[in-house]
């Protein structure tokens, strides 16, 4: 515009000035819309930002929860992200006693820090029946209305949460959901009553957006898997695990091929709950992946989100068995509840990940371990990522509750779900 | 008398090589690297021919041919052995040849021609007693050890050919002659290494320690990361078992994914082998291609109650099919897959690929 209107009149030059302060404060205006438009970019993925780290150190400090520091030689990749170690867990930071935050949250934090509840749905679930019980014990402060106090209440234990662990796609959601249900109650409403309703709401929540999804998702999923079918599933999905203890209920005639990865072998798990239903199962580590994917008609695979331009993020390891799967002709299948969809878009597994304790890398072996001192040497990193996005053109079918959809549509489903709220 | 005693000591030391192949071998990556037991194969082999009673070129053949069949059978799956057996029986066609003073033609079947007219090739019988044959075939013997003993060194001095400043080179598990490779590369250029750990093993985390300590950036990750990291990787360096006579690869268990993930992202793959490691076998779709170890490596016997009912796998070789590869590196030089066949025909004679 600026270049537009100085062609035209060069040679006022008065005129020449307020055209450039017009064009100046357009594009001022343009850029705030731009900000309010687009989400402002997550701080948990610009730690390599001293601002950024010494805005986040404040706000902690005023809502009086302890800052996490970063552990080990950081690989220069992903500077951008935190890496914790699981021996220093946030809560050994905080003061005894803690007024600041609920001790169910703490318990929460820990749990999550040290790996004890892991897995999207189950720390969704873990969360809001955490929520839950914060607001049985809530009281609302005089002079104050509870649509409002309630959700400042939660902003600290969202906070501290994030610093145990990043929080996860379902779990923001969840936590949307619930802020919007609290910010609706009208302020006419009873405490008693809106507490009730506040709960009514969770449990409703879980039941619809988890429960009755697994359901519906089996459903749907039942009708592909046929006789004689040899099944291969990747580390520890809940609703994949779900699908196959029903599908053998229905008696279809099936095995299954567990693969697993090392540090977390989350595999054993998955063995343990197939092998007790009486489901006939082999255990492999990734790297036999090549040797026994001949063997295998479908892949059923998990997804922590499903980004809205298609690529499904799950866990580290995902987009290998979906490539190697497409390279052997098998069919890829992946199951995914809608309230996992994320308006997120990602490309690779560098922009936004989490890195996990670097420790876990380390094994002992025959009394003697490799990689012990691995501090001690400046050029060695290692590197424990959590998460990976596989490609939609790997995947051959997503199965949701709504539906079987292709990778693709997800945004359609976004769409739609924002319509209907 | 001193003949008896060379004979006993001949066939003591012929056991124990064959105990140690059996022992050495078992999968939890070889005790030996393949460079040592290709160097022992060939000093058997010339000790054999130096104290054997043999007086004609078939004789000698003949019982480096029982000698081979035995030290394959202990170890199936060390090719090197059978390679070098190869190579002594080639070593001793071409002193034959010489020494009956034909000319150094390349008996094998160059034309439709020759195969048509000349029927009476293979009456070839190695019946002909010559006097120096002995130590000329000795002599060939020690050359292809000088050989082998600077295979590594060949290789590595390739290194500044490949690698320029500020690569990220990925490679899997442990191997003797990558490790060689980077190392000389490092001495001169700045790069980073992202080694896969390669599990159960893990014989990644020793490549890594030994790469670090020779200051080169090294980064461990875990197989499942693969495809993950790959996107940002310019080159991949690999180390195989065997290069198969298609030019395809045994390679240890993980190779195929990450040449599947190079292909992906269109990231040369480079793989470094010696010369001793081609074999004339070609691959095959049943199991007998495949060698398993314990079970126990990847589900460990505290897992007690799952155990008696669950199916476990360790398979220790990936077949990689040569469309996959861009490039051998042996001490010879750099060569594309689809010349290995040739090289084949000259490092073996045809009709001694089944010992």
């Amino acid at each position: 515009g600026t270049s537009v209107v100085v062609y035209m009149v060069p040679q006022y030059s008065s005129i020449h000035i307020a055209a450039v302060v017009v064009s100046m404060f357009s594009t001022i205006i343009c850029g705030f819309l731009f900000l309010l438009v687009v989400k402002r970019l997550p701080e948990h993925v610009q730690v390599d930002d001293p601002a950024v780290v010494k805005r986040l150190a404040k706000k902690l400090e005023r809502q009086q929860i302890p800052l996490r520091s970063d552990y080990g030689y950081k690989v220069s990749l992903f500077s951008h992200l935190h890496q914790y170690s699981r021996k220093a867990p946030l809560t050994q930071l905080l003061s005894i006693p803690s007024t600041v935050i609920h001790p169910s949250i703490v318990r929460l934090g820990l749990q999550y820090s040290q790996g004890i509840v892991a897995g999207s749905n189950a720390r969704s679930v873990a969360l809001l029946h955490a929520f839950k019980q914060v607001i049985r014990d809530y009281t609302t402060p005089p002079n104050e209305e509870l649509s409002r106090d309630l959700v400042n209440k939660l902003k600290p234990y969202i906070s501290f949460l994030n610093q145990c662990r990043p929080l996860s796609a379902s779990m923001g959601n969840a936590i949307k959901y619930i802020k919007k249900e609290i910010s609706n109650i009208p302020s006419q409403c009873k405490e008693e009553e809106a507490k009730t309703k506040l709960l009514t709401c969770i449990d409703r929540y879980i039941e619809e957006k988890i429960v009755l999804a697994a359901k519906a998702i089996s459903k749907y999923a039942i009708e592909k898997i046929s006789d004689g079918d040899v099944i291969l599933v990747y580390g520890y999905s809940s609703l994949v695990n779900n699908i196959l203890c029903e599908a053998f209920e229905k008696s279809r005639k099936f095995r299954v091929i567990v693969v697993d990865s090392r540090p977390r072998l989350e595999g054993r798990e998955a063995l343990r709950r197939l092998v007790q239903r009486g489901i006939s199962c082999t255990y492999v580590l990734i790297s036999a992946l090549s040797y026994i994917l001949p063997e295998v008609s479908k892949v059923f695979l998990g997804a922590h989100a499903l980004l809205a331009n298609g690529y499904v993020m799950s866990r580290v390891g995902t987009s290998q068995i979906a490539l190697v799967a497409r390279t052997y002709n098998v069919p890829v299948l992946v199951c995914c509840e809608t309230y996992k969809f994320c308006e997120r878009v990602q490309t690779d597994s560098f922009v936004s990940n989490e890195l996990d304790d670097p420790d876990d890398l380390m094994v002992t072996r025959k009394g003697k371990t490799q990689l012990e001192n691995w501090q001690d040497v400046s050029s060695l990193g290692l590197l424990n990522l959590v998460y990976d996005v596989t490609p939609p053109d790997f995947v051959d079918l997503v199965i949701t509750d709504l539906g079987m959809i292709p990778c693709t549509s997800v945004p359609v489903v976004l769409r739609v779900k924002n319509l209907d709220q | 008398m001193p003949g008896a005693d060379k004979e006993a000591d001949l066939t003591e030391r012929i056991e124990a090589f064959l105990a140690d192949l059996k022992r050495g071998g078992c999968g939890t990556g070889p005790i030996r690297g393949s460079g040592e037991t290709a160097r022992e194969t060939t000093a058997l082999l010339r000790k054999v021919t130096a104290q054997a009673r043999w007086s004609s070129a078939g004789d000698l053949m003949e019982i480096i041919r029982k000698e081979g069949r035995r030290m394959t059978a202990a170890q199936p799956s060390e090719t090197t052995v059978g390679n070098m057996v190869l190579r002594v029986l080639k070593i001793i066609r071409e002193e034959y040849a010489r020494s009956r003073g034909s000319s150094e033609e390349t008996d094998q079947q160059e034309s439709l021609h020759k195969l048509l007219t000349s029927g009476g090739l293979s009456d070839e019988n190695f019946r002909q007693h010559y006097v120096h044959l002995k130590a000329n075939v000795i002599e060939a013997i020690n050359e292809l050890l000088t050989e082998l003993e600077g295979t590594t060194d060949n290789i590595a001095m390739q290194a500044l050919e490949h690698i320029h400043s500020n690569e990220v080179i990925m490679t899997v598990g442990r191997s003797r002659t990558v490790e060689a490779f980077l190392k000389d590369a490092a001495r001169k250029r700045k790069f980073h290494v992202i080694v896969a750990e390669c599990a159960p093993f893990c014989q990644g985390h020793e490549m890594a320690t030994n790469l670090s300590k020779a200051s080169i950036e090294t980064t461990v990750i875990a197989d499942a990361a693969i495809f993950a990291v790959m996107s940002r990787v310019n080159k991949v360096i690999i180390g195989t078992q065997t290069v198969l006579a298609n030019g395809g690869l045994r390679a240890v268990n993980g190779t195929h994914t990450v040449a599947l993930a190079a292909r992906h992202h269109s990231t040369p793959l480079i793989v470094c082998a010696p010369m001793f490691k081609l074999s004339p076998q070609f691959p095959n779709e049943e199991d007998t291609f495949h060698k398993f170890v314990s079970p126990h490596e990847v589900l460990p016997f505290t897992e007690g109650e799952i155990l008696s009912k669950v199916n476990v796998h360790c398979p220790v070789f990936d077949y990689v099919p040569p469309e996959l590869i861009t490039l051998f590196i042996s001490n010879i030089g750099g060569n594309a897959p689809s010349y290995i066949y040739r090289l084949m025909s000259e490092l073996y004679h045809p009709e001694d690929h089944d010992l």
